[in-house]
């Protein structure tokens, strides 16, 4: 997809990170399942980042299952609104037998649905539930997402950059809380 | 009335509604409120629960009630003025709070706090797990029944708070630590307090264990009740005293060392059967080695300077960490991603109790409500942790 239409300030485009590349075992076997959907196997800070393509989500969460990650230690996302993909999902995966963690990163366009790790972690309920909560985003295969923190009747999701920190929902504050604003 | 059970929901699905053909009224069971009012839900925490008689059917957890968007303000503060906030979500354990998020910003800068910040992290922050784990025993005790525990144990905890409160000046919401390492050095009396706790401290400890650990009624309240296997804490992410009461000894302090823990010599508790009376056991046991590493740590205190080099504007390069530490209540981690501004981007805290009490549900089924009451206090759940 092409640029979005270009911003009358132009902001500084971000510098990338500085990252070093990050190559054993695991990820010759990803790269060797999966090709060209394997985006990026970088080390940053010691960490470990798999960026892949967001088609092959479900199938990368359930190889790295099977090869021993077995806890889902969290799922969030980041937002960034000047992307062609502006939703970054974040898996954080650990294998309890290696002792290795890992970060598994996808880009979301708005919209899409992504599959949810929960056949693979039940752990992930209650994380997804905040993602979708916070952001918005919906998971495909989920067994029960609605939001988690904010009350049922809330709108807007609050996480992503368009919501300012003064913002809340007034009809909502209004009809449950018999005051004007909640500022 | 038809006594067979109603299917349960595809795990993890909502609780269902009464079964077909049933009426809410003549349904045999019945959904019962627990919360967000309740002296027992250790804060608002409101459990649905669906109820066939006494016994519990399915159970949900209703949170969000103490929900103040520190994720959303961490992206409008700058790194050092999101430091006083992360103290205020687990507000038990501030200062354990403190260490996890003060380390992974040094992470995400390149910088490592010096040695004698890290012995001094080291030794407040086990002092905050037994303050933490003694407001656990004492209120896990206080729903239970057993009021004596709650006096004998808080006046511990009144010392580890005399200390906090000289060397910092706050007894719950501490920030203790700063950005690259501390920013008061100890104060005179600091080794002599420390050393007079470290001597009285596990005789208290014993104390506690003669009021309880033997206790025929404890014992009925807590053995067997709320199990939860080592397979499932797993599969849920479950961690810290409640996975290790499941039989799993893994301990962040051990497998992913931090702050110069891999200096200090301490055992991990571990349970075997994964019930309340287990939980209670490895966090007692926590207590112990605790004092252990303490009495360690303030004979090992180097000297040398206490703070990094941080540049007086502290923009991070860009970049993305996780780090997380082995928090009383299990693992703390902060996912922090900086586009080399002022304030973070994106500021993520993983929260253990959020995750633990995901676990719930499943422990509750088939349990007496008053089992109910235990298992939460069991589980040891800080609700400014759970809603942030």
């Amino acid at each position: 997809m092409a640029e979005t239409t270009p911003n009358p300030r132009p902001v500084p485009a971000v510098p990338p990170m500085a990252d070093t590349p990050w190559d054993d075992p695991l990820t010759a076997a990803l790269r060797e399942q999966f090709g060209s959907h394997i985006l990026a196997c970088r080390h940053y800070r010691e960490q470990k980042l798999l960026n892949v393509d967001r088609r092959s989500v479900g199938d990368v969460q359930r190889f790295l299952f099977r090869h021993g990650f077995d806890y889902l230690v969290d799922v969030t996302a980041v937002h960034w609104p000047k992307r062609a993909l502006p939703f970054d999902l974040v898996w954080i995966l650990y294998a309890y037998a290696d002792n290795q963690r890992l970060r598994l990163l996808a880009g979301f366009p708005e919209g899409e649905e992504v599959p949810s790790a929960t056949p693979f972690w039940p752990g992930a309920n209650w994380l997804e539930r905040e993602v979708f909560d916070m952001f918005g985003i919906r998971f495909a295969g989920h067994p029960d997402l609605r939001r988690i923190l904010l009350p049922e009747d809330w709108t807007g999701h609050p996480l992503r950059k368009e919501y300012s920190i003064l913002q809340q929902d007034q009809a909502w504050v209004q009809l449950h809380l018999g005051i004007e604003r909640g500022q | 009335m038809n006594k067979a059970a109603a299917p349960l929901p595809p795990e993890g699905g909502p609780m269902t509604a009464p079964r077909p053909g049933e009426s809410q009224l003549d349904s045999s069971e019945m959904i019962l409120n627990m919360g967000p009012q309740h002296p027992s839900t250790h804060g608002v925490l409101r459990v649905v629960l669906k109820l066939d008689g006494e016994r519990v059917v399915d159970a949900e957890c209703v949170i969000g009630y103490l929900h103040r968007g520190v994720e959303k303000i961490g992206e409008h503060r700058t790194y050092m003025q999101f430091n006083p906030y992360v103290d205020r979500m687990d507000y038990v354990s501030a200062v354990s709070n403190g260490l996890g998020y003060c380390e992974a910003v040094e992470k995400l800068q390149g910088v490592v706090a010096p040695a004698r910040a890290q012995v001094v992290r080291v030794l407040l922050a086990e002092l905050n797990r037994i303050s933490s784990h003694i407001v656990w025993l004492g209120t896990h005790a206080l729903d239970i029944g057993a009021m004596t525990p709650v006096f004998y144990s808080f006046r511990e905890r009144e010392e580890i708070l005399k200390i906090f409160e000289k060397y910092c000046g706050a007894r719950l919401t501490t920030h203790a630590f700063r950005i690259g390492g501390l920013q008061w050095d100890l104060y005179d009396d600091f080794e002599a307090d420390v050393r007079r706790f470290c001597r009285n401290f596990p005789a208290r400890v014993d104390e506690y264990e003669t009021l309880l650990t033997e206790n025929r009624i404890w014992r009925q309240r807590t053995v067997g009740v709320g199990k939860l296997d080592a397979a499932t804490c797993k599969a849920l992410g479950v961690t810290g005293p409640v996975l290790r009461a499941a039989g799993v000894a893994w301990d962040l302090r051990k497998t992913q060392p931090y702050s110069g823990y891999e200096n200090f010599s301490f055992e991990i508790p571990v349970g075997e059967n994964g019930d309340t009376f287990d939980r209670y056991r490895v966090r007692l046991q926590e207590m112990r080695q605790s004092c252990r590493i303490i009495a360690q740590a303030v004979d090992a205190l180097p000297g040398g300077p206490i703070l990094a080099k941080i540049p007086k504007v502290f923009k991070p390069p860009v970049g993305e960490v996780y780090h997380s530490i082995e928090a009383p209540k299990g693992e703390l981690g902060f996912y922090i991603v900086s586009d080399g501004g002022l304030q973070p981007y994106r500021l993520r805290v993983r929260p253990p109790s959020f995750v633990n009490l995901q676990a719930l549900r499943g422990m509750v089924r088939g349990a007496l409500v008053a089992d109910v009451v235990a298992i939460i206090g069991s589980i040891d759940i800080v609700l400014g942790e759970v809603d942030r």
